[in-house]
């Protein structure tokens, strides 16, 4: 009996200790980032598998300027910022807004690029020709913007409103400004395309890039409808999402912090040298950069 | 461990339960009728019959209930002729997906729970029921069906407790269950341990009530 303890005692002491030590490892000097690969044309993968798109693209730029290797990991939307957390990779960069709610648990470089949020729906349906500005901003919402956001609540109404879990334009659904929605979450884009193209969703709110991408590659007739939403609930732009160095004093604390000054000096140098500017032009079709 | 997340999670899990129990009841009563239904068909002397039931139960319990509820939900969606079917108007929404999903895999595994539990009854008892005069008819209703649902209870729990624990599934069709919930609090705390601990909690709780209660049924019914 005693000896089946020590074992029991061993084999659990054993377990332990490579938790520990799995749980500090810090990869040699690469830099690890995070992206979703199903955000296109943010973050996506093409047919063998492998990561593309215009924040892999500027990932790697960024790395080029701070002088070290990086190795971009996929990680599910949903467990993007407790997997950074848990050491699984060092910095996002999948398409996630600076808003304050993720500020409260990570932190951000300066924004890299920026844009703007929209409705859509499938053609012909009753929501098309909506009477609105072309784009409203949500920081200081004027009274054409107020306007709108009251016609948006009408023609939402009663509708089943479909959208990426944990996003800004989940937030923004949830806020009340547009009344009390039924809104449907989904764990990725593609399938928000899906029950949008079946017509399981009256209407979805996603980047209105992520749904042209859409339109084009599947040949789908999903139209934009409503103004083009920035600021406000969607944030102030897009940057590299990186742990809150005070959260862990100490060596990793200060490596935390390092490279929240490494990105942001990256950021500078790729925005003078025009690189932030291409790689959107090249993905996005105009210049989204900031 | 932030237990203030855990306190403030529990109600809005809790009240997720009624959707989770739902799901999981519908699910068991049109389950118990397919399971019957196909239990039968395997045993009728039939070839064809008996090898189509046999071939419903071996897809339904080869194949992951994932990948069944994606076929049924985001699969059949995408058949445009489909959508254009009466069919669509169940098939629209995520929660009949679900339970029909759900049905269809609990009905398979309830046919072969039905199925052996058949062919365990001795002989005996049937031709005593015979040489009492008694009809087949009766023999079957009241007394192989009886002795059959007896003889599974023990496996039938089981695939009660498998089922409860399926029915997180159906978060992944954006129904918002005990799981859709965890996962929708995590999304706005990014606190998952927490969430999904108080979540597998109340799930071990209702594991819990199932298995007495189907001892307590065992109990009551043995002989």
């Amino acid at each position: 009996m005693e000896e089946i303890m020590n074992i029991f005692k061993k084999t659990i002491l054993t377990v332990l200790a490579s938790l520990f030590i799995i749980g500090n490892v810090y990869a040699s000097d690469k830099i690890r980032i995070g992206t979703e690969g199903a955000y296109p044309p943010w973050n996506s993968k093409d047919a063998s598998g492998k990561l593309i798109g215009f924040e892999v693209e500027l990932a790697y730029s960024l790395c080029r300027y701070i002088g070290r290797q990086c190795d971009i990991v996929e990680q599910d939307w949903d467990g993007m910022i407790p997997a950074l957390q848990m050491r699984k990779f060092d910095a996002i960069m999948a398409g996630m807004s600076i808003t304050d709610e993720r500020k409260k648990v990570i932190t951000f470089s300066q924004g890299y690029a920026d844009e703007v949020a929209s409705l859509a729906v499938m053609k012909g349906s009753s929501l098309e020709g909506m009477d609105t500005p072309a784009g409203i901003g949500l920081s200081s919402p004027n009274s054409d913007a107020k306007k709108a956001l009251k016609t948006i609540t009408g023609a939402l109404a009663g509708k089943t409103v479909c959208t990426q879990t944990g996003t800004i334009h989940q937030n923004f659904l949830e806020s009340g400004d547009v009344g009390k929605v039924n809104v449907r979450t989904y764990k990725t884009q593609d399938e928000v395309n899906l029950d949008l193209a079946s017509g399981r969703c009256d209407v979805a709110l996603a980047a209105a890039v992520a749904f042209t991408d859409y339109a084009e590659k599947s040949g789908k007739s999903v139209v934009l409808v409503g103004p083009t939403f920035s600021g406000g609930a969607f944030g102030n732009g897009v940057g590299v999402g990186l742990r809150q160095a005070s959260q862990l004093g100490g060596t990793l604390g200060a490596r935390d912090a390092e490279l929240l000054k490494a990105f942001n000096k990256a950021i500078d140098q790729a925005r003078k040298d025009g690189v932030i500017s291409k790689l959107a032009i090249k993905h996005f079709g105009f210049d989204a950069s900031m | 461990m932030d237990f203030t997340i855990m306190a403030t999670s529990l109600p809005k899990l809790l009240s997720a339960t009624v959707i989770t129990l739902k799901l999981l009841s519908l699910s068991l009563f049109f389950g118990i009728f397919i399971g019957l239904l196909f239990a039968i068909l395997r045993l009728n002397k039939n070839p064809f019959l008996s090898k189509f039931a046999y071939g419903y139960s071996y897809v339904f319990r080869g194949t992951p209930l994932l990948v069944q509820i994606f076929i049924i939900y985001f699969g059949l969606g995408q058949i445009e002729y489909f959508r254009t079917t009466f069919l669509w108007v169940i098939f629209k929404e995520p929660y009949w997906c679900a339970i029909i999903a759900f049905a269809l895999n609990t009905g398979a595994y309830t046919s072969e729970i039905l199925r052996s539990a058949f062919e365990t009854i001795k002989p005996g008892i049937i031709e005593a029921g015979k040489s009492l005069g008694i009809s087949n008819k009766i023999i079957f209703y009241k007394i192989q069906i009886p002795v059959a649902i007896r003889q599974s209870l023990p496996a039938y729990g089981n695939e009660i407790i498998l089922m409860m624990k399926g029915t997180s599934l159906a978060s992944t069709v954006t129904l918002m269950d005990i799981t859709g919930v965890a996962k929708y609090i995590i999304s706005t705390t990014f606190k998952p341990i927490e969430v999904f601990i108080v979540a597998g909690g109340i799930y071990l709780f209702m594991t819990f009530i199932i298995h007495n209660f189907i001892k307590y049924l065992e109990k009551r019914f043995s002989f």
